[in-house]
């Protein structure tokens, strides 16, 4: 069994009084992509950054293609390219001019240098924009810059923090087009950080769900989606509902979990449109009117509400943890 | 330390795209060499003196064509003739006039029985300039007062004679060591520490932070940047500002190669200080903040503007340690009195220690992670 690319072991980080990151322990192999999902808070740059070397752990330690990153710091560096969450490209620069620089800083030799920058304009579609200052582009295209910029030294380990964070859906599309791209083509092991359910489930092989700096759950989408109750999601809103409603709702058909928040209940079912049936019925019965009624596949939405009793959308309402630790920090 | 060279090509690639920068450091050094050399290196001309002539005696009035005669010639002030002592003194209190000259009543008599004539100065002292410029003319008018008409074949009394090493030195001349001092640290402080900052804030350092490079590599990629930007402020305001200055041959090339040295010493030494004291700031508003402090705290006690001789104890230690003072003191060498390298040696060595000892510590503070 080949040593894997990534190797989390009980790491911890501590701003003050604030644990950011819990113990938290998981791998991923060669070639894999790996999401790590959660809210803003959740610890995921935290964790990246520690795992970057941008962030010393306050204890345990991780191996990234098996050097350490507290005493194998350089070697680390060398083996990874990371697109951090803020977009860190120079704008007074050109697209050619920011790899360039970065190719340098790697320290890739002079004859390979050409031929890697024309190659990865290419994978990421900006080869005719090389002379453009980045400061004339789009958040898409900027993020681009940035995916190449990360991989001009060709590292064996690619960390991308909440790339598309901030992009519009077509940005966010072709940003996810261009990673799968360029992970077919290269022997490249992705971790990726993002709150988006759909990027996380489209990208990922595995994914790892992280809340308030501990792991809570771990596999790849279609295994996660199947381990919690229900193949169809109910997402219901009543305008009268009466006291014990909710246990009403609990008796209907091959209704496996119910929860309620804000007066919205999202009712797991084993048969969303025989559940639907019953659940219009009984309403019209009891003379409870519904305002809103949406079935649907479980996503992975619902997995993140199952796993941290609270939707996603929610939790990114909440302050940071992150910026918690900041303030902290100072 | 190819990794260093990476850091100085980005940042003259961004330089070289910014030229309001360029622009904006090199405009206030050359607004201050002109108006604060014109402004204070003038002669003081013009001061209203009242005359009250209480005795109108023939040595009264040779002392009032002497009056008319500096009010004609040097300018340094005209009279105004006044009967009425009291409205003399009431006009000085108001203003109206810079000093009451008063001859008073047996002046005439006094000098022609050589006893102890007086003549009496009343003067608005709450200008210096002005009042130390009306005390030292009106003093010269009554040497010339005193002066026998036919000198003395062998005299009696010691005189001095001064002898000037070097031609006359306008103010303006005076004061552009160190508007070249603050045109490169203008550009230390903008292109240098403020930029730095702002990338820092941004962001932009993270994606340093994770490639090879060694904290030597990028403070030293820093401070050489840095440098070569100063220099070109620096080198810029030393040609402009010694052709506006007028001092003579303004463009001898041996002068200003050695100039340039300074410069590059200099430029060296303070974007070292800004590094140091910028290693460990976050906040964009510091560099802000702090520009005015550093400014007055390395200018003025330089002897840029005015003699250190001058200076209290206290105000002398901040002289002794400051760059900036060295400099000064180089170009001063260098412009007025056109000396060569061996009379600024211990300058430039100065420099170079504070500049190694101030990145030095800046690269051991400097923090690897965020």
């Amino acid at each position: 069994m080949s040593m894997p690319a990534i190797d989390v072991r009980n790491i911890v980080k501590t701003f003050g009084d604030f644990t950011a990151v819990k113990g938290i322990s998981f791998s991923v192999e060669q070639g894999e992509i790996f999401g790590l999902l959660g809210p803003n808070g959740a610890g995921k740059s935290t964790l990246i950054r520690m795992l970057t070397t941008l962030l010393p752990p306050t204890s345990g330690t991780a191996l990234i293609n098996g050097f350490d990153i507290s005493k194998q710091a350089n070697d680390v560096r060398v083996a990874i390219g990371v697109i951090p969450q803020a977009m860190t490209s120079d704008l007074e620069l050109s697209i050619e001019e920011n790899l360039l620089i970065y190719a340098k800083l790697y320290g890739v030799p002079r004859a390979t240098r050409t031929r890697l920058i024309n190659e990865l304009l290419e994978a990421v579609e900006l080869l005719e924009w090389r002379d453009k200052p980045v400061k004339n582009l789009s958040g898409g295209m900027r993020r681009r810059v940035e995916i190449a910029r990360g991989l001009v030294h060709e590292p064996r380990v690619f960390f991308l923090d909440e790339p598309t964070t901030g992009l519009d859906p077509v940005s966010r599309t072709a940003v996810w087009e261009m990673l799968q791209k360029i992970k077919a083509t290269r022997d490249l092991t992705v971790l990726i950080t993002t709150h988006y359910m759909d990027e996380a489930d489209r990208l990922c092989d595995r994914i790892a769900i992280v809340d308030h700096g501990q792991l809570v759950a771990l596999d790849s989408p279609l295994k996660l989606k199947a381990s919690i109750p229900g193949k169809n999601v109910l997402e219901v809103s009543f305008g009268n509902a009466p006291a014990g409603w909710g246990d009403r709702v609990r008796a209907l058909p091959h209704v496996e979990e119910i929860t309620e928040h804000d007066h919205v209940f999202r009712i797991a079912s084993a048969n969303g449109p025989a559940t639907t049936l019953a659940l219009m019925a009984a309403a019209d019965q009891a003379g409870v009117s519904v305002n809103s009624l949406s079935v649907q596949s479980t996503t992975l939405d619902d997995v993140f509400v199952h796993y941290t009793g609270r939707a996603l959308r929610d939790a990114l309402q909440e302050p940071s943890a992150a910026d918690r630790g900041m303030i902290m920090r100072r | 330390m190819h990794r260093m060279w990476a850091i100085v090509e980005r940042e003259l690639r961004r330089f070289r795209r910014s030229p309001m920068l360029i622009v904006m450091s090199m405009i206030m050094p050359l607004f201050q060499l002109v108006i604060l050399g014109y402004a204070f290196g003038g002669n003081v001309k013009h001061l209203k003196v009242a005359v009250v002539d209480q005795d109108h005696g023939l040595p009264a009035v040779r002392i009032r064509e002497l009056a008319g005669a500096v009010s004609a010639g040097a300018r340094t002030f005209d009279t105004i003739e006044y009967a009425d002592q009291g409205q003399a003194l009431t006009d000085l209190r108001n203003g109206v006039v810079n000093g009451v000259l008063t001859i008073p009543p047996e002046f005439s008599r006094r000098v022609l029985t050589e006893n102890e004539p007086r003549v009496a100065l009343i003067q608005d002292n709450t200008d210096n300039f002005a009042s130390g410029a009306l005390s030292g003319s009106i003093s010269s008018l009554l040497a010339a007062f005193n002066a026998p008409p036919t000198p003395a074949r062998v005299a009696g009394k010691a005189t001095l004679d001064v002898v000037e090493v070097y031609p006359y030195v306008p103010y303006i001349q005076y004061l552009l060591p160190g508007s070249i001092c603050m045109s490169i640290f203008m550009m230390v402080m903008i292109g240098g520490g403020i930029i730095f900052i702002d990338d820092k804030a941004r962001g932009l350092h993270e994606g340093y932070l994770v490639t090879p490079i060694s904290k030597f590599e990028l403070i030293a990629g820093f401070n050489v940047s840095g440098t070569i930007k100063a220099v070109i402020a620096g080198a810029t305001i030393m040609i402009i500002g010694s052709i506006v200055a007028g001092v003579p041959q303004p463009l001898d090339p041996f002068r200003m190669l050695r100039m340039l040295l300074v410069v590059v010493v200099t430029a060296f030494a303070l974007i070292s200080l800004m590094f140091l004291i910028m290693v460990r700031v976050t906040d964009p508003l510091l560099p802000r903040a702090i520009f005015g402090v550093l400014n007055t705290l390395l200018y003025f006690p330089s002897g840029a503007v005015y003699p250190t001789y001058a200076f209290p104890g206290w105000m002398r230690v901040i002289t002794s340690v400051d760059p900036f003072t060295y400099a000064v003191h180089a170009f001063k060498s260098l412009i007025l009195k056109d000396t060569g390298i061996g009379a600024i040696t211990g300058d430039l060595l100065y420099l170079l220690a504070f500049s190694v000892i101030a990145m030095g510590a800046a690269t051991m503070l400097f923090k690897r992670t965020l």
